[in-house]
């Protein structure tokens, strides 16, 4: 029978709870252990300063980090097994592409369509609206399209076409806007966790747990496609529904972790791989807890880089996420010398 | 014959296979009536392009038959769940698996799919099947060992035990001889015809290997431009049915041998 796990599953449990007090220790200004523990069972309401700064902002920016890692490390591995291609990621469906062509119209569009754009307050929520409706609408077009098609294979293609298109269109955008738009444009493409306030968390994690749940109840179909979609119909399998739900699984993850948190590279096409080379498995069901805790950790190891302790800059957590990941992608390969897929 | 109180697993009537497009209807074979009888182990040998494969596929609902119908157990196959088929028919295709990561006994375990709960937990009894398939199809010292670090002889003994594990009255194996060598052909058909003794299961597989099917399986379909046949070896050779089976020019039949010779 497969290897005992729990021990492994253990020590990333730990090492998570770790990462998350490291990372909510973490800031512009110190705070000592003492009072982030006090913060944390301090149900009074009345706060110190530093409890104030922990409850108020650490807490739901480590939260945020948690539901983004985990999430895009879930839906990326979903992708790349519904897909069977270690390249896929959450975003092969046009969900970044959707959602920035959304954030591009409501930034950008306003200078260069003016009328109802301009109108528009860009708010934080407007663009939040933006990318969720972009990446819903580009999401619907490649699921409408999809449907015609039967090969699975396809629709990987037919993703990265409109992802392509809504790329064209926001570079027609960028040309004729102006600096400042432009500027804002790609301030929001370097991704952010710390926007957050409890009441969008809330929202943010109840979608989320939706995403999560579609997930779980794919477990055993992704076991199944890795013997290939013919063997999985002799199985009794039924491709197209769980298709669909493993893709609305992908989308309600990936898309609402692009709207909050805004398009973070990497983290989904790399975490599945790493979670592959560590635990040398292809079953899901160690899988997908495994992707959970792993993408949970980088992203607060992520986080707290790009925080800066002690400054007040905060690099942009879209560049982090590669500058660190990619390096332990490329160690990770050399060192096992065997890509495990 | 004993036949005659053994069940019939799979019988087709008036069966028409082919194609169908939008504008017309591409016949490949049609007056197809074959009966497979519990625990035989039967052979589809005919020549490239003749509608092995079709069959198999209009066979297995993969295709929907141009005429006639398909029944298994004596229900029409349109007529199943596709989760209630998967009970009564398996597969063994010429594709590979998409995922070489899985260990032997994982992916022996996967054919216990459709009768794994949610999450595809396996309880005792589905263990107790999957060891049983294991052991069968002699596996047992390879059975922690991944799929990547197996020959193609040892890997189609793998997917023959998940086509067991997955306990069904009939296994359907296209042409599970392709790419083995001289022995692990044999090897294979061998274990087969073992296999449809000892567990009472029906099995057909399409082949090239036509000398080996000839001395191993209880009946033959033989597919050739003048129609579809099924009979024993014996009758079969009696017939003449292997002299049509290629065109004449380069091989001919002997039927003292019951093999094919080239032309000098």
């Amino acid at each position: 029978m497969p290897k005992n796990y729990k021990y492994s599953f253990i020590l990333l449990a730990l090492l998570t709870i770790i990462f998350f007090v490291v990372n909510v220790s973490l800031g512009s200004i110190t705070i000592p252990i003492k009072s982030i523990f006090n913060s944390f069972f301090n149900a009074s309401g009345n706060y110190t300063n530093h409890e104030y700064i922990i409850q108020n902002y650490r807490l739901p920016k480590a939260i945020t980090a948690i539901l983004v890692g985990s999430g895009l490390g879930i839906s990326g591995l979903l992708m790349q097994t519904l897909f069977r291609n270690p390249l896929a990621g959450p975003f092969v469906l046009g969900i970044t592409s959707g959602a920035s062509l959304g954030v591009a119209l409501v930034i950008m569009g306003s200078s260069v369509l003016g009328g109802i754009f301009a109108t528009l307050l860009i708010s934080k929520w407007s663009l939040v609206i933006a990318a969720s409706l972009g990446s819903f609408l580009v999401l619907l077009t490649v699921l409408i399209v999809s449907s015609r098609v039967r090969d699975t294979m396809a629709i990987l293609i037919i993703g990265l076409m409109f992802g392509s298109i809504t790329a064209a269109v926001v570079s027609v955008l960028s040309y004729f806007s102006s600096a400042e738009d432009l500027q804002q444009y790609i301030f929001w493409g370097f991704g952010s966790l710390g926007d957050l306030q409890w009441n969008e968390l809330k929202i943010f994690a109840l979608i989320y747990v939706v995403g999560l749940v579609f997930s779980l109840a794919s477990i055993k179909a992704l076991n199944t496609l890795l013997l290939g979609e013919n063997y999985a119909k002799s199985l009794g399998l039924n491709i197209r529904k769980s298709r669909l739900i493993i893709i609305i699984a992908t989308s309600l993850l990936a898309g609402t972790i692009t709207a909050f948190a805004g398009p973070i590279a990497f983290i989904g096409l790399a975490i599945p791989h790493i979670t592959r080379q560590i635990f040398n498995t292809a079953n899901h069901k160690i899988l997908l807890p495994a992707v959970f805790l792993l993408g949970a950790i980088v992203m607060l190891i992520c986080d707290s880089i790009a925080q800066l302790p002690n400054t007040d800059y905060t690099l942009p957590i879209n560049a982090i996420t590669s500058l660190i990941g990619a390096p332990v992608v490329v160690w990770l390969l050399v060192r096992k010398k065997k890509m495990v897929f | 014959m004993s036949k005659k109180n053994k069940n019939t697993i799979l019988k087709t009537n008036n069966l028409n296979i082919g194609y169908k497009s939008k504008k017309a209807e591409t016949s490949i074979a049609s007056n197809i009536n074959i009966e497979l009888i519990e625990g035989e182990l039967i052979g589809l040998v005919g020549a490239n392009g003749i509608g092995k494969s079709t069959l198999l596929r209009t066979l297995t609902n993969v295709q929907p038959a141009l005429g006639g119908d398909v029944s298994i157990l004596l229900k029409n196959i349109n007529d199943y769940q596709s989760i209630d088929l998967a009970k009564v028919l398996s597969l063994v295709l010429t594709e590979s698996v998409s995922s070489k990561n899985l260990s032997v006994l994982e992916l022996v375990a996967l054919g216990r799919q459709p009768y794994t709960n949610w999450v595809g937990n396996l309880t005792a009894k589905d263990i107790e099947v999957v060891n049983a398939a294991v052991e069968k199809t002699n596996l047992t010292d390879l059975k922690n060992k991944k799929c990547y670090e197996l020959s193609d002889g040892q890997l189609q003994k793998v997917m023959i035990a998940r086509a067991l594990a997955q306990d069904t009255a009939l296994i359907i194996l296209d042409e599970p001889t392709t790419h083995l060598d001289m022995y692990h052909k044999a090897y294979v058909l061998k274990l087969l015809q073992k296999l449809a003794k000892e567990t009472n299961k029906t099995i057909l597989f399409s082949s090239h290997e036509i000398d080996l099917a000839i001395q191993l399986c209880d009946t033959l379909i033989v597919m050739s431009k003048d129609g579809i046949v099924q009979d024993t070896p014996k009758n079969l050779i009696k017939q003449g049915s292997f002299s049509n089976l290629f065109p004449e020019d380069l091989i001919v039949f002997d039927k003292e041998t019951g093999a094919f010779r080239v032309k000098k």
